[in-house]
């Protein structure tokens, strides 16, 4: 369905997007993951036609976006990193002029618009005027007014940033909803836990350059052999990292807080002797428990950083939506 | 068919939000009022029909330039426009939306003072289809400069400054205030390079009938400015707005 190649953005002498490829499938979601200033956002731009490739070419549904670029955008629904309808107007008309500029006749669009409303549970504030609405509010009325032409192609840019974890959950839903239609679905986003929830498939992109790409199971797949165990005591293990660390060869010990820490390793973590350990130093373990290596693990072996894309303060248990 | 109901709601969104807004409104009928107001302070009745193309140009000239020139940097600052940009219409399609609700907010702007003209000079002297052609067209080539305005100004005050920067010259070497011939003989040729010195020229014309040109030459001219505008217009849009 998208066909990304040798995609490259430069502005001025900094290269923003550094030869990208990928492809997406036909009704898949497809997830863009990276952290700030990575190039997601420039991809995105160049792949609907708000900015030109530098170098490289975009195919969407056969059709050369650099060259019939008006094609190409009247199959696409987009959802910008921010949501930009029009303040002075209401919901309602923002969400039935957006379906103008894609020709829907007049019955159709409010039909639409009133529909689109009552799904985005966003009835009752439709004669608002968009400035008033909250930000949860103005991001699920611009992913409404992307997908109010139905279109086949839906990019998002960061689609939940910035709101709360129900809007993000409902804007997750819709998502799956789109995708259960038949929609083919680009989504950028910072926050891994999203992309694992909700994608097929991901490309780890940084610094301009796609790190990892392959479905969410081949990502982990790389780190599954990796084990790691958080362990909570009672009493502060902060003296004792060190001496830990040499106990257990090969793992990397991190604190968390005053009382709990992380193990990680390529080998299997021996309970009992932890324990035992930590007891010789008249500390008791409350609880120790095996957390899954995340995309996040994944991330950061790929790229060496130890930078995470976002903060947790949970542990990595896999949750879903 | 996508493509005029695109640009159909484009104009009419303009219009409404815009346009139609009171304090617009009121410009538009308090700018011409108070200068023919300035003028009527000191002049004979004579001296008005004389004054009053002008008074129609410059109305035309301010209401058309700034309202584009702002509205369009408006929106580009709210992010807002990127939605034209990526409508599945030609720009050229989406410009001229754009430009056709400044448009009319221009001629609307020459309400007040034609009114003037009826007081002043009287409904059969004045020559209507060229007084409309001669709105017209001011209001189709200041328009487009408004929006060559807006390619070049990143926030709406720069838009304010640079309208600003373009009309106020254009005022005085248009032969409104000044009758072309008593210009220094250096800003002559200035003067036949701007627009406006055509339009004015026309609605002198319709009105008063002591014009300079030919009408048909005014026309021309006027009409080759307004395609040359839109090209450098689409132009630029291509080149600074599609990064
Ligand atoms: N118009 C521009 N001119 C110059 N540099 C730009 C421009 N747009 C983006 N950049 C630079 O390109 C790089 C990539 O930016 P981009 O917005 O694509 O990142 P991103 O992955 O979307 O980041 P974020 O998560 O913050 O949205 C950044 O270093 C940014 O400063
Ligand atoms: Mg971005």
């Amino acid at each position: 369905m998208i066909v990304a190649s040798k995609l490259k953005k430069k502005y001025g002498d900094f290269t923003a997007v550094d030869g990208i490829s990928f492809t997406v499938k036909q009704g898949e979601i497809f997830g863009f993951l990276g952290p700030n200033g990575a190039g997601k956002t420039s991809t995105i731009n160049m792949m609907i036609g708000l900015s030109r490739p530098t170098e490289g070419e975009i195919i969407i549904d056969g059709i050369d976006v650099r060259r019939q670029t008006k094609k190409a955008q009247a199959i696409m629904g987009i959802v910008p990193d921010v949501s930009n309808l029009y303040n002075e107007m209401t919901g309602f008309e923002n969400l039935c002029f957006c379906a103008s500029l894609y020709g829907l006749p007049k019955k159709e669009r409010e039909h639409k618009a009133r529909q689109l409303l009552e799904r985005f549970q966003l009835t009752g504030i439709e004669e608002r005027p968009f400035k008033a609405y909250s930000k949860g509010m103005r991001r699920k009325l611009t992913i409404a007014a992307a997908i109010i032409h139905s279109p086949r192609v839906l990019f998002l840019d960061e689609p939940t940033a910035g709101i709360d974890i129900v809007s993000a959950r409902q804007v997750r839903e819709l998502v799956l909803g789109l995708k259960e239609l038949g929609t083919t679905i680009f989504v950028t986003t910072h926050n891994i836990e999203e992309a694992e929830r909700i994608c097929d498939r991901l490309a780890f992109i940084a610094n301009g350059k796609i790190v990892a790409d392959g479905s969410v199971k081949e990502l982990m797949d790389q780190v599954s052999h990796r084990q790691a165990m958080q362990v909570v005591t009672d009493a502060n293990v902060g003296g004792l990292i060190g001496g830990l660390q040499a106990r257990f060869e090969g793992s990397i010990i991190e604190q968390i807080d005053d009382r709990s820490m992380l193990l990680k390793s390529r080998n299997q973590i021996p309970l009992l002797p932890l324990v035992e350990y930590l007891s010789r130093h008249g500390i008791s373990v409350y609880e120790a428990k095996y957390v899954r290596p995340s995309l996040e693990d994944v991330f950061i072996s790929l790229t060496g950083s130890e930078k995470p894309l976002i903060s947790r303060n949970k542990g990595k248990g896999g949750q879903k939506p | 068919m996508r493509s005029l109901i695109a640009s159909w709601n484009i104009l009419k969104k303009d219009v409404k939000t815009y346009y139609l807004k009171p304090p617009n409104i009121s410009w538009g009928i308090i700018f011409p009022l108070s200068w023919t107001l300035m003028q009527a302070l000191h002049s004979a009745k004579g001296n008005m029909s004389g004054l009053l193309p002008g008074l129609i140009a410059m109305s035309v000239l301010f209401g058309t330039t700034s309202m584009l020139a702002v509205t369009i940097t408006f929106e580009r600052s709210g992010r807002s426009f990127d939605r034209l940009l990526l409508a599945p219409i030609s720009l050229g399609m989406m410009v001229g939306a754009k430009i056709a609700g400044a448009v009319i907010f221009g001629i609307f702007n020459a309400v007040v003072p034609v009114i003037l003209v009826f007081h002043y000079i009287g409904l059969e002297r004045v020559k209507w289809a060229m007084l409309f052609l001669g709105v017209l067209l001011v209001a189709i080539t200041s328009a487009l400069i408004g929006l060559l305005i807006a390619v070049s100004a990143q926030q709406v005050f720069e838009a304010q400054t640079l309208s600003n920067f373009f009309r106020f010259p254009m005022l005085f070497l248009c032969g409104l205030f000044l009758p072309l011939n008593s210009l220094p003989l250096f800003l002559r040729p200035v003067s036949y390079l701007l627009p406006l010195t055509y339009g004015t020229d026309i609605i002198k014309g319709a009105i008063t009938r002591n014009n300079l040109m030919a009408p048909a030459l005014s026309y021309g001219v006027l009409l080759a400015f307004a395609t040359g505008l839109f090209f450098l217009c689409h132009y630029n849009i291509k080149r600074k707005w599609i990064l």
